[in-house]
């Protein structure tokens, strides 16, 4: 790696030096398209972000895409219902590497004030890998354009090769997320163990 | 609501149809109409008397229960008559209900709540779909299916219109018990503190 004070002291002179990782990483965080989907009203939120006053376009995040084979960020902007878990998750594998996940809202991240119910899912975190999660019930558009940079930073400070290189950067890590089938109770599997590991409930008996 | 019911009584006099009484300040009685005799009532309550909307259909789940009733009856004792006082237990069981509610947009009256209810809870869960009468009771009609259990005999599309197709249980039931995916949570309320506070003093 070059030496950040060497660096800077050459950019000072008018010499520009990156590596390619921090080209690379520069450009994608910069080209971040979402998928063009909301889940509840999380949706409006996301949609005012990306309308004129926001304006998610001022960090390169305003092309929605109606196809995940297009797209490099899902939004999960709203409450998750176990029927329409399934869905996203097959969403999530169908959308090309490397790619990101933003949990908006109370209800994506936990189930939210849902989180008792029999029908929503307790948090997307159980199917799919999630980058940042934005509470708030809805969270404002600035929230999400504070997540939104916070899941540039963290693309910035991603690395392709080494010990330490992304998951998407690590063919051994590339596999579908299994899409959860429709069970006479609950989902089943009511969880992927792979990712999601809570801490253990401690129940009556045990 | 006396002016309807005496119109049903007087056009099908062989319907059961009786009036139930709300006691409540609000006093929204309804009629209570027999499931073999609900199609006709309802086309009756459409063509001849105006009421031309289903707003609404709603599916209720009684379970069984008991009902303390007081009974006075006179008692001879040794010559003195007295009025003893009895209390009787007696159990009602379980059934489910549908819960229409009409309006007239052309008389510009309503509300008129007709309730149909089933034999019980488990087996004879059938009653006639008034989906064929008023169509806005389509959707209506398969939520009570779908949450509630209730079959609609007649009704053009009855399916599950909330939960997936393979779901099993009736989640609006009393007696329903939500699949235990319970994990810990910083801050646990009501069944979740009851399930924690279990655990730390089985601990």
């Amino acid at each position: 790696m070059l030496d950040e004070e060497l660096k800077a002291d050459l950019q000072k002179r008018g010499i520009f030096v990156a590596s390619f990782e921090d080209l690379y990483n520069w450009g994608r965080k910069n080209s971040l398209w979402p998928l063009q989907f909301g889940l509840a009203c999380c949706a409006i939120e996301m949609i005012a972000t990306a309308a004129a006053r926001f304006d998610m376009a001022r960090f390169g995040a305003e092309v929605f895409r109606p196809s995940p084979r297009q797209a490099d960020m899902m939004i999960i902007a709203g409450t998750v219902t176990k029927k329409m878990a399934p869905l996203v998750v097959r969403l999530y594998n169908q959308m090309p590497e490397p790619k990101y996940v933003i949990a908006m809202g109370a209800c994506a991240i936990s189930g939210g004030p849902f989180k008792e119910g029999y029908n929503v899912l307790k948090g997307i975190d159980r199917y799919i890998p999630v980058d940042v999660m934005i509470p708030g019930c809805p969270p404002r558009p600035e929230a999400l354009l504070e997540g939104l940079i916070k899941l540039q930073e963290k693309i910035q400070a991603q690395r392709l090769f080494g010990p330490h290189r992304a998951r998407h950067a690590d063919t051994a890590n590339a596999a579908d997320y299994p899409v959860p089938a429709y069970g006479a109770h609950d989902l089943e599997p009511a969880l992927n163990p792979r990712i999601f590991q809570p801490d253990p409930p401690r129940r009556e008996g045990e | 609501m006396t002016g309807v019911l005496e119109a049903i009584k007087a056009a099908l006099p062989s319907a059961g149809v009786e009036l139930l009484t709300n006691p409540s300040p609000c006093a929204q009685h309804s009629l209570l109409v027999k499931p073999a005799d609900a199609r006709a009532v309802a086309e009756f309550l459409r063509d001849s008397l105006g009421y031309d909307f289903c707003s609404n259909v709603s599916g209720v789940d009684w379970p069984p229960r008991k009902v303390k009733e007081t009974i006075a009856r006179k008692e001879t004792v040794e010559g003195v008559e007295s009025e003893v006082k009895e209390t009787v237990e007696r159990e009602i069981p379980g059934y489910l209900e549908a819960v229409y509610h009409l309006f007239s947009i052309t008389k510009k009256s309503g509300l008129l709540t007709l309730r149909v209810r089933t034999g019980d809870r488990d087996g004879d869960v059938s009653i006639p779909s008034l989906t064929p009468v008023w169509k806005s009771a389509d959707f209506q009609e398969r939520e009570a299916f779908d949450l509630y259990g209730i079959r609609f005999d007649g009704h053009p599309d009855l399916r599950r219109i909330l939960m997936w197709d393979e779901f099993a249980d009736h989640p609006m039931r009393k007696d329903y018990v939500a699949p235990d995916d319970y994990e810990y949570e910083p801050t646990p309320h009501d069944e979740i503190l009851a399930k924690v506070k279990a655990s730390t003093e089985a601990a």
